[in-house]
């Protein structure tokens, strides 16, 4: 545990200074953490775990988006549970509205159970359709079709400037639609 | 969007730098400190015997709780735009003012008086008191809020009050120049009021803005 969060912490700094190998690195090795946290927070809640993806996705677009308050002198891990325990409280308050059935007492079960397959995530890609045409484009462009930035801008006549303001406003937009959903 | 695609996009995004918290709390406040001092001149105004009344030490008193008001909610706040963070160790920070009220308080008993405590307390100005001091919070609430959004508080509403505590302190600055009651009673009651009523506006428009 220690060493992982030094790991983390080590691999955030790089990232905060710049190095976005690191970055993809740290979040590469902190989603399948945090969707073992979703799951176990979905089961506690009596929802059906395979929702957990989107909850992960959620989370990381939050990391992202609010990085800079994370201070570099500080451990990364904490701040990161801070960030996804919020998400996830948000979450289960969203799909609460639903739950009618109160399984708390065997949902301690669940995880040990042989886990059931996966629900892809739904809600981001959903969202996704809703942005405005440009950004919409330059996200599908390297999210999906896994486009570089230089890609993308020479696909759409785009200064690569411009790619990346669309590019972040975009996550910036998915995010406030997710949240108000 | 599978996660790891959405990582592949965050990391092509990892170059966008976001300025700070204080930044934009700072730049924020110094654009509407200008709007509240526009609405203090013109209806208000510096009371005329403002240059008497500064050898007064509880006319200085009132300065000294609404800034320490003011700079410890700032203080808070910032620390609470981190998500980790909690109030646990910080809110200390706020009693410094009740403290130098009580401080002010005890002063003014050991002092002989004109007038009995509970006409001190009343005073003459309890209605501009509280409508004054929230009316000129206003546009530094909304500027304190656009500041702390850029923060991840994992508690909005507290958040939230915290952003009403410092506009209201900054408020009740420009106001403790308007106003001719000095007394620390009257300060503890009225501006008091006046606050807890921004802290509370604070809290419900941290509850919806300041989710993240």
């Amino acid at each position: 545990m220690r060493e992982r969060d030094e790991e983390w912490t080590d691999l955030m700094r790089s990232a905060i200074s710049g190095d976005s190998a690191a970055y993809h690195r740290l979040l590469k090795a902190v989603a399948p953490v945090l969707r073992a946290a979703a799951r176990r927070g979905l089961a506690r809640a009596g929802q059906p775990v395979d929702q957990s993806e989107d909850i992960v996705q959620d989370i990381l677009l939050a990391v992202h988006l609010k990085r800079h308050t994370w201070d570099a002198n500080a451990p990364f891990a904490p701040w990161l549970f801070a960030i996804a325990r919020n998400k996830l409280i948000d979450a289960l308050r969203r799909r609460g509205r639903r739950v009618f059935v109160n399984i708390d007492d065997f949902a301690e079960t669940i995880p040990s159970e042989p886990i059931a397959e996966t629900a892809p995530a739904s809600e981001v890609a959903a969202q996704l359709q809703s942005l405005p045409a440009r950004q919409r484009d330059v996200l599908q462009s390297i999210a999906v079709d896994s486009a570089s930035i230089k890609d993308t801008a020479a696909k759409f006549a785009m200064s690569e400037g411009a790619v990346r303001v669309a590019l972040h406003r975009g996550l910036a937009s998915l995010t406030a639609r997710l949240r108000e959903q | 969007m599978e996660t790891d695609q959405l990582i592949r996009t965050l990391a092509a995004d990892s170059a966008h730098r976001a300025p700070p918290v204080g930044f934009v709390l700072t730049l924020a406040l110094l654009a509407a400190t200008p709007v509240s001092m526009a609405m203090f001149f013109a209806t208000l105004g510096v009371r005329p015997d403002v240059m008497i009344a500064m050898r007064n030490p509880f006319f200085d008193l009132k300065f000294l709780v609404t800034l320490a008001v003011a700079i410890s909610a700032i203080a808070v706040s910032l620390h609470l735009s981190r998500p980790e963070a909690s109030l646990h160790g910080w809110a200390w920070l706020l009693l410094i003012p009740a403290g130098l009220l009580v401080a002010g308080i005890a002063g003014e008993m050991t002092m002989p008086q004109r007038l009995p405590m509970m006409t001190r307390l009343v005073g003459s100005n309890s209605r501009p008191c509280l409508t004054a001091i929230p009316l000129m919070s206003l546009p530094l609430l909304a500027a304190a809020l656009i500041g702390l959004r850029q923060g991840a508080p994992t508690r909005p509403a507290v958040a939230g009050a915290i952003a009403g505590l410092l506009s209201a302190g900054l408020a009740a600055t420009l106001y403790a120049s308007h106003c001719t009651d000095d007394s620390p009673l009257f300060v503890a009651t009225w501006y008091t009021i006046a606050t807890a009523l921004v802290a509370a506006i604070g809290a419900l428009a941290g509850s919806r803005v300041l989710r993240f």
